[in-house]
């Protein structure tokens, strides 16, 4: 073994020291779990960063509505959580229409999600919309909306988490990356190279590397990494409190307190997971520019001051993976195609009561891993019998 | 896009202009790309417009550009004037913007001549109205003729005293000289001193400017430590220690300067290997003798790959254009060698006071490792106390510290903060300055509006999602 090497026990391990990652270390720490969390880089180096911030209910696959909404009921009083607002401004996100095409597809929206139950999406006229957001184009007839949703500060959230898990006692080890997994009779041996930590439990938080640890686990879920990319402009005098979206084009614009505008909605660079890179794609941020211009004619001026990309993974229903693994005592959730951030809080107490409770307070079915398990029914006898020896 | 040409200059200063000329002079097609609106770079700033009185205020030295800028004008360069480099791709390809309007071309080989960059002069009360570089304060000179009155100027090196000489000249001499290199500096410096003989007529040149300086009495003082610059709204009063003593000069503009470090935010963008010099405490592009740099697309001409000032600059530029006509098989690497050999040989003599100067007029420890409630990031207001805290927390770098206390992530893109942050977080951290590393450069290299990105490229309308 490596004279620098240290050895830890803990009751359940963390893969990733991203948002959803430290949320679940943070509830499963309340509730008296010893946990360690292993994270490659730094903790919240990658999507829980560069994430655009934003709060939202607002048009979740059907699936995602009661976890999200629970999450939502979290953001309200973050502070109580963490001790700390992570800079949550809670006032609206609506999704514009500017044809009858577009309205008429966000009103059957509203009712699928009343179908289910929620009330919280409401169609709003061209005139509450210019009330709510004057600085929208006329070109826009109507819009989806959910008042209390709104946008936080990752860094600010990331910080928040992490002090909170600190305080109560989880260990952190960063900066080396996973090596290897194996069993240790009833145990998950982790070691990476600095540290080996064994643990009854463990979670896959790895986002953008999650199917790779996922595979390391024997469970082969079709993941994809990709770069959304953001740009964000110099400080305008203040015109808006929400986030606007719009329905059948990538946009997502926000201005913070601060004044700066945020502009992303999904258009991607190049990602490179090996090396922690992205590169940008400048005819997809012109995309982007122009429509932010379109729906916000304010903005033909604004100065763009930086541009960047996060390293995300997407599957390719374009939900998450929450729930248990192939083998034993394995729990993965991650995979949340660009759309995690509003629901770290709730996703790290469900997964703490998956592995005290054995049982989640909170339908999540569709995000079985075993969705995909065709092919890992396939590959995981043989990777077993690689653990086993 | 909408032009490809065998090489692409940025900056026309006299690196780039002399490298244009030189790729041109082998039959490459040469596209200059510039900022200002005539070529001259920041030494010849404006030269070929300039006034006789002007002219007899900035001296011989300015109109030597005259020269260069007209045997521009008569070569086969593509001249882009008003242009706004935003974007540098590793494979040669360049965004600019240009009266409002985005366009790319692309360079089989492509020189950044982008030049330095004033230091960052962190010192209390430098972000008030009133307080501007010494690099400023000569561009109003340069282009609008405007003078500062009661100034003074604070900081070391030969720009201070050649602006000092300046004002003279133009009748508003500074109220007094507040300079921080030490006798112990100047001691330092003296080993330096017989390589240096080489450059004597730049070390004549520069007692001249002193002597004359003292002939129109304006104070020097030298060692000067705890600078802080004064005022409520704008800038009234500078203190300081020197000699022993407690100074206050009452003042309408204070005027500083540390030297001038590489502009590295194009080089950073591409990725390119750069390392710190101790020698000149700062970071500069990694290149061999002939300017090429870590990626084969690439060389790099004058201050932009190390300070050496505008003469070094312009036959930095003659040797990286060689360079690229090489690369891109217009001489062979034999002709390539056998042209540049002369000129290297009168760069490195050119280059031997460079030692003496950066021992005799390095950046003071107040600089180097501001005080604590010193404003380093001036777009978002972060002091060195905060950096220092941040490391505390466990900070390692840069790109870290945007996370903790955004750091450099306002308009400036972290010119002015970014190598203080590096020079705070090494000494904090106790690692190498390399390792620390820098903030990562993206484009925009410059702000541009959302109408000039969108302009980049006619989207197509997208396909309505059914």
């Amino acid at each position: 073994m490596n004279p620098e090497s240290s050895s830890t026990t803990a009751e359940t391990v963390i893969i990733g020291g991203g948002l959803h990652g430290l949320s679940t270390a943070l509830h499963l720490a309340m509730r008296g779990m010893k946990v360690v969390v292993l994270e490659k880089d730094r903790v919240g180096r990658h999507a829980s960063s560069a994430n655009a911030g934003g709060v939202r209910r607002l048009g979740r696959a059907l699936p995602e509505v009661p976890l999200s909404v629970a999450s939502a009921k979290i953001w309200q009083d973050i502070s109580d959580l963490l001790d700390d607002d992570c800079g949550f401004v809670s006032s609206y996100q609506v999704k514009l229409a500017d044809t009858d095409i577009h309205l008429d597809q966000l009103r059957d929206r509203a009712k699928q999600v009343r179908a289910i139950g929620f009330e919280h999406e409401e169609m709003i006229d061209q005139q509450t919309l210019r009330d709510l957001v004057p600085a929208v184009s006329k070109e826009c007839i109507g819009a989806l909306a959910v008042k209390g949703d709104g946008f936080a500060n990752p860094f600010q959230t990331v910080r928040a988490f992490y002090t909170k898990c600190v305080d109560l006692g989880v260990v952190f080890h960063q900066g080396h990356g996973v090596e290897t997994i194996t069993r240790f009779a009833d145990d998950w041996v982790v070691r990476t190279a600095k540290h080996t930590v064994t643990a009854r439990n463990l979670v896959n938080c790895s986002g953008a590397w999650g199917g790779k640890i996922a595979a390391m686990l024997g469970d082969h879920l079709p993941i994809e990494v990709r770069a959304p990319m953001l740009m964000i402009t110099e400080k305008m005098p203040h015109f808006m409190d929400g986030v606007a979206g719009a329905q059948g084009i990538p946009l997502s614009f926000k201005q913070f307190p601060n004044g700066t505008v945020l502009i992303g909605g999904g258009n991607v660079g190049q990602a490179y997971p090996e090396t922690n890179e992205t590169a940008l794609d400048y005819q997809g941020l012109a995309l982007s520019a122009a429509t932010a211009w379109r729906y916000f004619p304010i903005m033909e001026n604004a100065k763009i001051v930086r541009c960047w990309a996060g390293l995300e993974g997407f599957m390719p229903d374009n939900i998450p993976v929450i729930g248990k693994g192939y083998q034993d005592n394995v729990f993965h959730s991650f995979g949340y195609s660009a759309h995690g951030y509003q629901m770290a809080p709730i996703c790290g107490k469900i997964l703490s009561e998956l592995i005290i409770d054995q049982e989640a307070s909170l339908p999540i079915d569709a995000f079985d891993p075993a969705r995909f398990r065709k092919n890992s029914r396939e590959n995981g006898s043989e990777t077993l019998e690689k653990f086993a020896s | 896009m909408n032009d490809q040409f065998d090489i692409i200059v940025i900056g026309a200063g006299p690196a780039g202009i002399s490298a244009a000329l030189e790729a041109d002079h082998h039959g490459a097609s040469v596209c200059l790309l510039d900022e200002q609106a005539s070529a001259g770079g920041q030494i010849y700033r404006n030269v070929s417009q300039s006034t006789p009185a002007r002219t007899k205020v900035l001296g011989s030295d300015y109109l030597k550009g005259e020269q260069l800028v007209r045997d521009l004008r008569n070569s086969g360069v593509v001249h882009r004037t008003g242009v706004t480099v935003w974007k540098v791709g590793q494979d040669g390809t360049i965004a600019y913007s240009k009266e409002e309007f985005a366009t790319q071309i692309k360079g089989r080989h492509v020189i950044i001549a982008n030049g330095a960059t004033e230091r960052s002069t962190p010192l209390p009360g430098w972000t008030k109205p009133g307080a501007m570089t010494v690099g400023a304060a000569q561009i109003l000179m340069k282009s609008a003729g405007i003078v500062p009155t009661n100034a003074v100027l604070i900081g070391s090196g030969p720009l201070l005293y050649l602006v000092a000489q300046q004002l003279v000249t133009a009748g508003a001499p500074p109220k007094a000289l507040v300079e921080t290199q030490t006798k112990t500096d100047l001691l330092r410096a003296t080993r330096h001193l017989v390589p240096a003989l080489k450059g004597w007529k730049q070390l004549a040149k520069g007692l001249q400017l002193i002597a004359a300086i003292r002939m129109a009495g304006v104070p020097r003082f030298t060692g000067a430590t705890n600078i802080a610059i004064h005022g409520d709204e704008k800038v009234d009063r500078v203190s300081f220690e020197a000699n022993g003593k407690n100074h206050s000069i009452q003042v309408t503009s204070a005027l500083l300067h540390q030297g001038v470090v590489p502009n590295t935010q194009i080089t950073r963008s591409i990725g390119l290997k750069h390392i710190y010099s101790g020698q000149q405490h700062c970071f500069h592009p990694v290149t061999d003798l002939f300017g090429q740099s870590s990626n084969i697309v690439f060389s790099i001409a004058g201050d932009g790959a190390g300070i050496g000032g505008a003469k070094v600059a312009a036959l930095s530029g003659k040797i990286s254009a060689l360079n690229a006509v090489c690369q891109i098989g217009k001489i062979p690497k034999s002709k390539c060698e056998t042209l540049a050999a002369p000129i290297l040989k009168k760069r490195s003599a050119e280059l031997a006071i460079r030692p003496f100067l950066d021992a005799a007029y390095p950046p003071p420890a107040d600089v180097l490792r501001p005080a604590d409630e010193t404003i380093i990031c001036r777009c978002e207001e972060v002091t060195a106390g905060n950096i220092r805290r941040f490391a505390s927390l466990g900070c390692k770098g840069p790109n870290q510290a945007k996370s903790f206390g955004r750091p450099g992530m306002g308009p400036c893109q972290g010119r002015y903060c970014g190598l203080t942050v590096t020079q705070i977080l090494a000494q904090e951290t106790k690692q190498s300055h390399d390792v620390v590393g820098a903030y990562r450069i993206r484009a925009p290299l410059k702000p541009i509006t959302l109408k000039e990105l969108a302009s980049l490229e006619t989207p197509k309308e997208p396909e309505t999602v059914k």
